[in-house]
């Protein structure tokens, strides 16, 4: 006896709209189930996970904070996963991004430096990234070596040479030999939307590359190149598509968002490079991506929904006393309960009773 | 143990009202159907009829919208292919779903279930080559192999299972004379073991050379059950349509003008371990010709294929010339750009993507032409001109702008022949034209071919239908081993000539045997 997935002939588009919101009604429930079991009320976490950081301004912004690397990140992954490409290493392109842009901001710390170390220092982070994530791509082009393993073994190697340099030659000497670079210019720091607010430039950034992928993805040869890729690689090959190319560009360009995450955060958010600056926003952004459904918009919403299950999994912890790991085991329940509602949507499942095999 | 059974007991299979809806249309209508045991029973229809439908739903990849199906008089629901494979259905579908990159070992041991071993399929799949004929190499990876050996596997696959019904769909359509010859053979035996055979096919003479009855769809409906032995190919043709099918017409002689292919002693070592390498080859197509390229499946057509294309490259740039431009180091899209075009052997995801709409599908051969500027897709003149190809190619769609796979296969033969006729190339190189479609849409097809030469393209046609080549070629090949016989004009080349060619015994005066 066992499960099988049989297409369904005909896919109503209103049951596929509406799939997400039931898979998150789903996920709370199971949730809230394992709250009850581990002895608290359902209806409080409910309350401090969800109801509480959405009617507090101050969690509000917090959500848009937590939502920008995310963001940013998964919109960079969604050109290589729609080709079929698995760079899991966005959490070494992000550090790698921060790094050499906050080169820049530590080497002009303390000048009269002006308006041009912001914009510098973003293209930089910009530049780290993408030249991290062509590593593995180069890797992969040139001598077949499988994406997924280069690109998230790279991932410890940069964290390794952040954790370095902190330590080492860039530790601010005034520090207290803590392992943390000097604070960050005010010409070196990306600075809030409102005037008053926390919400960095930042997400102006994730805004925009949402807008942008959106056009490329739908409107475009490139995008329709991707999508050809991963649907259908022989004819790719046979529209004259080069994969290779086509390999290096979306590494590039993931990457390349991927760093200007880690600058953003680093220059709009922590404000100086210390050995730990991502509270694993690289990995956590593949779970965004899916959630997502790889749709620009989707991504955009899929990573205020994670930033959201962040927030409240703190005050839950504080509030509740709730462990801090319950929020990363929500993040898998609710990916899970999506990507299965998505399967219930284009296929059924029989139970198949007779004698496997033959 | 001979099939005479079958008048005295039920029907090994009967299908009772089995109807399909497809949105609004009704790809099976109220189908009944019986298959006695031991018998060979042939399902006709033009392309679009509802025959792959059919065949899907009695080995339960597809759900029937209504009816039922007996099996040995009882009713059974067959929920999925292994439910069937646990009845004793086995089948071989008329797209191939074998893994390229596997082995022909691997491939048939991962769609078996259960205990099968890779060395118990390596030995049962000697054990059957043997028995029934159907040479394998099991170590060979699939995707070198060709399309007439890849169906061999599936073929093959089937019987390793010891199948009671095994179901056909269009078996022969990638095979040569002599292969089908070889195919037949194979299933009469079957057949007097007992296996009941539904055979899927466009060929009428093979249907009357191997089945004593036939069940006739046109639309989704049964139109005639009759014994096609009693009547001629071209009255059987006459009720699958519904009106007769006519002759090519080519009222334009045939005047060849300047040079618009020139292959050069094009060698290229084989893709992998087990591909045919091509030795020496010489061609030379005019504006204004049909050359036709003969030759059992497997000797080197799709490596020539692809070398023509450039989806491989050539050592040389001057191996290969289109239109005057040494090309042979250039890529698929550079030659499209010299006005050259396309269509290879397998429409389902090397012509077309499967999950794309047809719009889409325009893409990948127009990308830089009409409907692109500037990197930008111009969605509506991507939609016009795939309707203006389904218009001009006969192509019947289930909806306006539907996804490749939910056509029929000889309709999207036709849509993605037409894609590339539509461009008017000054070159068109195809393989396998005709590949599954109807007599009627065969015809279609040969016959814009036939035109675009006559409007002054060089046309290339790779096929393993002498027939066809004889119809619509001015100049013929033969490909053997990766070699190519010099090119001769039509009227010199006798079939007999051509055979002997095929096997190589021309060049090596009584060398190498083909299957
Ligand atoms: N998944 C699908 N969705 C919508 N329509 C479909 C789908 N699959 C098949 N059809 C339509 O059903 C009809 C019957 O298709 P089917 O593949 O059974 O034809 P066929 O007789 O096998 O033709 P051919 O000889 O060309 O293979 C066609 O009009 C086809 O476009
Ligand atoms: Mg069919």
């Amino acid at each position: 006896m066992r499960f099988e997935l049989m297409p369904r002939t005909s896919v109503s588009p209103v049951a596929r709209a509406l799939a997400p919101v039931v898979a998150f009604i789903i996920s709370f429930l199971i949730a809230g189930f394992v709250i009850w079991l581990m002895g608290r009320s359902p209806i409080a976490a409910f309350d401090v996970y969800v109801l509480q950081p959405l009617s507090d301004p101050w969690s509000l912004q917090e959500l848009l904070v937590k939502a920008t690397p995310m963001a940013l990140i998964a919109i960079g992954l969604s050109y290589c996963f729609r080709a079929n490409l698995w760079n899991i290493g966005a959490e070494g392109q992000y550090v790698m991004g921060a790094v050499l842009g906050g080169w820049l901001a530590l080497n002009t710390h303390g000048t009269e430096a002006g308006f041009w170390v912001l914009p510098l220092m973003l293209t930089l982070g910009i530049i780290g990234g993408a030249l991290y994530g062509l590593i593995p791509a180069f890797l992969k082009t040139r001598f077949g070596v499988n994406e997924i393993l280069t690109s998230l073994m790279l991932v410890y190697v940069a964290q390794l040479a952040l954790d370095y340099l902190v330590r080492g030659p860039w530790r601010d000497p005034k520090g207290f030999n803590f392992p943390q670079s000097v604070t960050f210019d005010p010409s070196a720091t990306l600075p809030p939307i409102l005037e008053s607010g926390r919400v960095h430039y930042g997400f102006v950034f994730a805004v925009i590359a949402v807008l942008v992928t959106a056009v490329i993805l739908g409107r475009t040869l490139f995008g329709y190149r991707l999508k050809l890729t991963g649907d259908a690689p022989r004819a790719a090959r046979f529209a004259g598509f080069n994969s290779s190319a086509t390999t290096m560009t979306v590494f590039a360009v993931s990457g390349g968002l991927a760093g200007l995450a880690g600058i953003s955060e680093v220059s709009g958010q922590i404000g100086q490079l210390q050995p730990s600056i991502s509270p694993g926003y690289g990995f956590t952004a593949i779970t965004v991506a899916f959630l997502g459904r790889l749709n620009p918009l989707g991504i955009l919403v899929a990573a205020l929904v994670v930033a959201l299950t962040f927030i409240g999994g703190e005050s839950a912890q504080i509030l509740l006393k709730l462990p801090l790991d319950l929020t990363q085991a929500f993040q898998g329940i609710l990916l899970l309960c999506v990507l299965a509602a998505d399967a219930l949507v284009s296929y059924r499942i029989r139970l198949v009773t007779r004698g496997g095999g033959k | 143990m001979k099939a005479d059974v079958s008048s005295s007991g039920p029907p090994l299979v009967e299908l009772k009202g089995i109807s399909k809806r497809y949105g609004d249309l009704l790809a099976n209508d109220g189908i009944d159907l019986s298959i006695e045991p031991g018998e060979i029973h042939a399902l006709l229809g033009e392309n679009g009829a509802g025959k792959s439908t059919l065949v899907k739903i009695l080995y339960g990849v597809i759900e029937p919208s209504a009816g039922e199906i007996l099996w040995e008089g009882r009713p059974v629901a067959i929920g999925s292919p292994v439910e069937a494979r646990a009845l004793g259905l086995g089948m071989v579908f008329q797209h191939f779903s074998l893994f390229d990159e596997m082995t022909v070992a691997e491939n048939i041991a991962v769609a078996l279930s259960g205990e099968w071993s890779l060395a118990t399929v390596r030995g049962r799949l000697s054990e059957i080559s043997r028995t029934y004929g159907l040479v394998l190499d099991a170590d060979r990876a699939v995707w070198t192999l060709s399309a007439g050996e890849r169906q061999r596997i599936e073929i093959v696959r089937c019987l390793l299972q010891n199948p009671r019904l095994l179901i056909l769909d269009e078996p022969t359509s990638v095979l040569t004379p002599q292969e089908s010859e070889h195919l037949f053979v194979t299933l009469d035996k079957l057949s007097a073991e007992g296996c009941s055979i539904l055979y899927i096919s466009h060929k009428l003479e093979e249907v009357r050379r191997l089945c004593r009855r036939a069940t006739i769809l046109r639309a989704g409906r049964v139109v005639a059950t009759i014994d096609p032995r009693a009547s001629t190919a071209r009255e059987i043709a006459a009720l699958m349509v519904g009106s007769e099918v006519g002759e090519i017409r080519t009222d334009a002689p045939h005047v060849p003008q300047e040079e618009v292919l020139r292959v050069d002693h094009l060698g290229m070592p084989p893709a992998g371990l087990h591909g045919q390498a091509l030795k020496d080859i010489n061609l030379v197509a005019r504006a204004g010709e049909v050359v036709g390229i003969a030759g059992v499946a497997g000797n080197g057509q799709s490596e020539l294929f692809a070398a023509l294309s450039g989806e491989r490259l050539a050592e040389r740039a001057d191996a290969i010339a289109i239109a005057g431009r040494a090309c042979g180091t250039a890529g698929i899209d550079a030659r499209r750009r010299l006005a050259a075009a396309f269509v290879p052997e397998e429409r389902l995801g090397h012509a077309a993507a499967p999950t794309h709409r047809l719009s889409e599908n325009t893409l990948i051969s127009h990308a830089a032409t009409e409907v692109s500027r500037s990197g930008f897709i111009l969605v509506s003149a991507a939609k016009r001109l795939a309707r203006s190809i389904i218009k001009s190619f006969d192509v019947r769609t289930p909806e306006g702008d539907p996804q490749a796979r939910k056509l029929s296969g000889g309709n999207l033969q036709k849509f993605v022949i037409g894609r590339e006729i539509i461009r008017k190339p000054k070159l068109l190189v195809v393989d396998q034209p005709t590949w599954g479609v109807d007599a009627g849409a065969a015809r279609l097809i040969r016959q814009a071919l036939v035109d675009l030469a006559r409007e002054g393209s060089a046309v290339v046609v790779v096929s393993q239908d002498l027939d066809e080549l004889f119809e619509v070629a001015d100049q013929m090949a033969v490909i053997h081993q990766g070699r190519l016989s010099p090119l001769k004009p039509i009227g010199e080349w006798t079939r007999e000539a051509v055979g002997l060619e095929m096997l190589g015994v021309a060049q090596a005066q009584g060398g190498a045997h083909a299957v």
